[in-house]
C-alpha cells in the first residue's frame, strides 16, 4: 500500500527504530506455533508410521512412496503408478476449479452490480454480502445439508410444483459438495472484484462506445482485462480454501466424494491413523497450494514493472 | 454522439446479483425458521414455537452447550484480545517506523495464517503440541486461535493507521513528547475504530473455527462448533437449528457492530 497521507507529510518515521522490537510478539507467536509445527510436519512426513497414530523415529520416504506408487498388497511387485490418492487429490482440484469457475460466473456480475451502485446504496449491497461470509462455516453447511436432505425443503417444494415425482437423492452426491464449496466461498469472490470494478475509469468505456464497440464487446476487450487482477485475486481466494475443504466434502458428501481434506483428517483422527502418510500428504497439498500463490505472486510484480 | 446508453448496465446483472443473495441466505433463513417449528419431525411445519430454544438451555444437552458455549466465549475473547494487542504492535512496526530489516518478511509472515489451509495448520499444531509434549486442551485451542486471529485483527487496524495522518503525532513531538506518550495519548484514541473493528473480526474467527479447535482440543474439552458437528454427525436435530440461529445471531450483530463502528471512524476524519 503506497499513497502518502493527504498533504504529503511523511508519516513513517514517528517511532523509528523501533519496528523490530514492536514486530516481535507477531514473529513469536507465528513462528513459534505455525512456522515450525509446519516444519515438524515436513520432518513427521519422512518418519516411519507407529501402529495405531504417532511416529518412529526413523527416516524414511515409506510415506511418500506409498502415496505415489503402488507396490501390490505385500510390497513385493514391481512398483506402478497408484492412482487413489492422485485420484482423490485431481479430484479434490477439478471440485475446487468447478466452484471457482461457477462463483466467478455468479460473482463477477454480482461485484459489477454493487461498484456501479450510488456510493450510499453500495455499502447497503456490500454489507448484505459479507454478513453471510463472517457466520459460522459449519453452520452454513449445516443449513445447506438440511435444505438438500432427501426429505427437506428443496424435495418438498419441488414435489409439492411437481417438478418431480420422487424426492431427489442429492445428499452424498458430487454434486452437494460441489454446492457446498460454491456456496461456502461465493463471497470471497464477490469481494476482491468489487475492489477492482470500484477503481474501473468509465473514460474507457466512453471510449470504446465511442469506437462503436457494443457494451459486450467493451466488457470483454477493455473492462475484463483492467478489472482482471480482482478476478485473479478472487479465484484464488476460492480456489485455495475449496482445495483443502474438510467441512463440505465430509457433511455434504460421502466417501465417493472424498476430498484431500478428508483424506488428511482420516490419517491424525481416523482409526487407521498413520501420521506420516497424512503428514506426507498435507506437505503435498501446501506444495500445491504455495505453488498457485507464488505463481500468482510472480504475475503480479511481471504486471507492475 | 454519445449513445442514450448507460455504459455501466449490463442486462441480467442485477437479476444475478438477486440471485446471489438468494442463494447465501435462503439455507440460512430456512433453518432459522424451522428451529421455530413446533412438530418433532425436523422437516414437516407443525406450527410456531419456542420449545427447541427452551431445549437449549433446559433439556438434556443444556449442561453439554452451555460448557461449550463458556469454552468457545472465553477463547475468543481472550483470543481475540491477545490477537490484538499483537496486531497492534505489528501495524505500528510496519506504518509508522520507516524501513528496517525484514519488514517486507514480516508482513508475508503476519499473513501466513491466511495463506496456509486451514487442514494443514490444523494437523502441523496438533503434531507440534504432541512433539513438545503440550496436553491439548483449553490452552492449545486459545495459542491456536491467536495465531490465526493475527491477520484478521491486523488489516482493518493497520487500514485505519494508513488513513491516520501522522501530523497530531509529529505536533506532540514537536510540543515534547516521548514516543510513549505520543502513541498512547495522541495515537492510540484515533486508533479506536480500527482496533475494535479488528477485535470483533477476530473474535467472530475464534467462536467460529472449528477444523483447528478439534484437532487442538484434546479428548473431552468441546467449542460450540465441535459439539455442534459431533451432533450433526447423528443426524440433524432442531436443537442443533435452535444453537445454530442463536450463533448466527450472534456473527450478524458482531459484524453489524465492526460496520457500523467502522463507517463511524471514517466519516469522523
Amino acid at each position: 500500500m503506497s499513497g502518502g497521507a493527504p498533504g504529503g507529510a511523511s508519516k513513517s518515521d514517528i517511532y523509528r527504530g523501533n519496528g523490530p522490537r514492536l514486530m516481535l510478539p507477531a514473529w513469536i507467536f507465528i513462528g513459534v506455533f505455525l512456522v515450525a509445527p509446519v516444519a515438524i510436519m515436513a520432518v513427521y512426513s519422512v518418519l516411519t508410521k507407529e501402529f495405531r497414530g504417532g511416529v518412529i523415529w526413523d527416516f524414511t520416504l515409506a510415506a511418500y512412496d506409498q502415496f505415489f506408487l503402488d507396490r501390490g498388497l505385500f510390497g513385493d511387485e514391481p512398483a506402478s503408478i497408484e492412482w487413489t490418492y492422485i485420484g482423490i487429490f485431481w479430484r479434490s482440484i477439478w471440485q475446487a476449479g468447478l466452484a471457482t469457475v461457477l462463483c466467478l460466473l455468479i460473482g463477477f456480475p454480482t461485484a459489477w452490480f454493487i461498484a456501479t451502485r450510488d456510493v450510499k446504496e453500495r455499502s447497503v449491497w456490500l454489507f448484505l454480502i459479507t454478513v453471510p461470509y463472517w457466520v459460522n462455516l459449519l453452520i452454513r453447511t449445516v443449513s445447506m445439508k438440511f435444505l438438500i436432505r432427501d426429505t427437506g425443503p428443496l424435495n418438498e417444494l419441488l414435489l409439492a410444483l411437481g417438478v418431480i415425482d420422487g424426492p431427489l437423492a442429492l445428499v452424498n452426491t458430487n454434486f452437494a459438495v460441489q454446492l457446498g464449496l460454491f456456496y461456502s466461498y461465493l463471497p470471497f469472490m464477490v469481494l476482491p472484484i468489487y475492489a477492482a470494478v470500484e477503481r474501473y475509469d468509465f473514460s474507457m468505456s466512453e471510449a470504446a462506445a465511442d469506437l462503436y464497440a457494443s457494451s459486450w464487446q467493451t466488457l470483454r476487450l477493455v473492462i475484463l482485462p483492467v478489472v482482471k487482477p480482482g478476478i485473479v485475486a478472487g479465484c484464488i481466494l476460492v480456489f485455495v480454501p475449496s482445495l483443502g475443504a474438510f467441512l463440505a466434502p465430509d457433511l455434504l458428501g460421502g466417501a465417493k466424494t472424498f476430498m484431500i481434506g478428508s483424506l488428511i483428517e482420516e490419517q491424525f483422527k481416523g482409526a487407521a491413523g498413520n501420521w506420516p502418510f497424512g503428514a506426507a500428504a498435507s506437505m503435498i497439498l501446501l506444495t500445491i497450494v504455495m505453488g498457485v500463490l507464488l505463481v500468482h505472486a510472480r504475475a503480479q510484480t511481471k504486471g507492475e514493472k | 454522439m454519445a449513445k442514450p446508453v448507460d455504459l455501466r448496465r449490463f442486462t441480467g446483472f442485477r437479476a444475478i446479483t438477486w440471485l446471489c443473495l438468494f442463494v447465501l441466505y435462503a439455507p440460512l433463513v430456512i433453518v432459522a425458521i424451522y428451529s421455530f417449528n413446533d412438530s418433532t419431525s425436523i422437516t414437516r411445519w407443525g406450527g410456531f414455537s419456542l420449545k427447541w430454544y427452551v431445549d437449549v438451555f433446559t433439556g438434556p444437552e443444556a449442561p453439554k452447550f452451555r460448557d461449550a458455549a463458556i469454552n468457545s466465549f472465553s477463547i475468543a475473547i481472550g483470543a481475540a484480545i491477545c490477537a490484538t494487542l499483537i496486531a497492534t504492535a505489528a501495524a505500528v512496526a510496519m506504518n509508522r517506523t520507516g524501513r528496517f530489516r525484514g519488514k517486507t518478511a514480516s508482513l508475508a509472515l503476519i499473513n501466513l495464517p491466511l495463506m496456509v489451509p486451514e487442514i494443514v495448520t490444523a494437523v502441523a499444531s496438533l503434531v507440534f503440541f504432541i512433539t513438545i509434549g503440550f496436553k491439548t486442551g483449553l490452552l492449545t485451542i486459545f495459542i491456536a486461535h491467536v495465531v490465526f486471529c493475527i491477520p484478521f485483527a491486523y488489516l482493518p487496524i493497520s487500514a485505519r493507521m494508513q488513513s491516520v495522518p501522522d501530523v497530531y503525532e509529529q505536533a506532540a513531538m514537536d510540543l515534547y513528547a516521548t514516543p510513549w506518550e505520543a502513541f498512547r495519548l495522541v495515537l492510540l484514541p484515533l486508533m479506536v475504530p480500527g482496533i475494535l473493528s479488528g477485535f470483533l473480526l477476530a473474535f467472530i474467527i475464534s467462536l467460529d473455527d472449528f477444523l483447528i479447535t478439534n484437532f487442538v482440543k484434546g479428548a473431552g474439552v468441546e467449542t460450540l462448533p465441535t459439539a455442534i458437528f459431533g451432533s450433526v454427525k447423528q443426524g440433524i436435530k432442531p436443537n442443533i437449528m435452535a444453537i445454530s440461529t442463536l450463533l448466527l445471531g450472534v456473527s450478524v450483530v458482531f459484524v453489524t457492530l465492526s460496520w457500523i463502528i467502522g463507517r463511524a471512524g471514517q466519516s469522523k476524519r
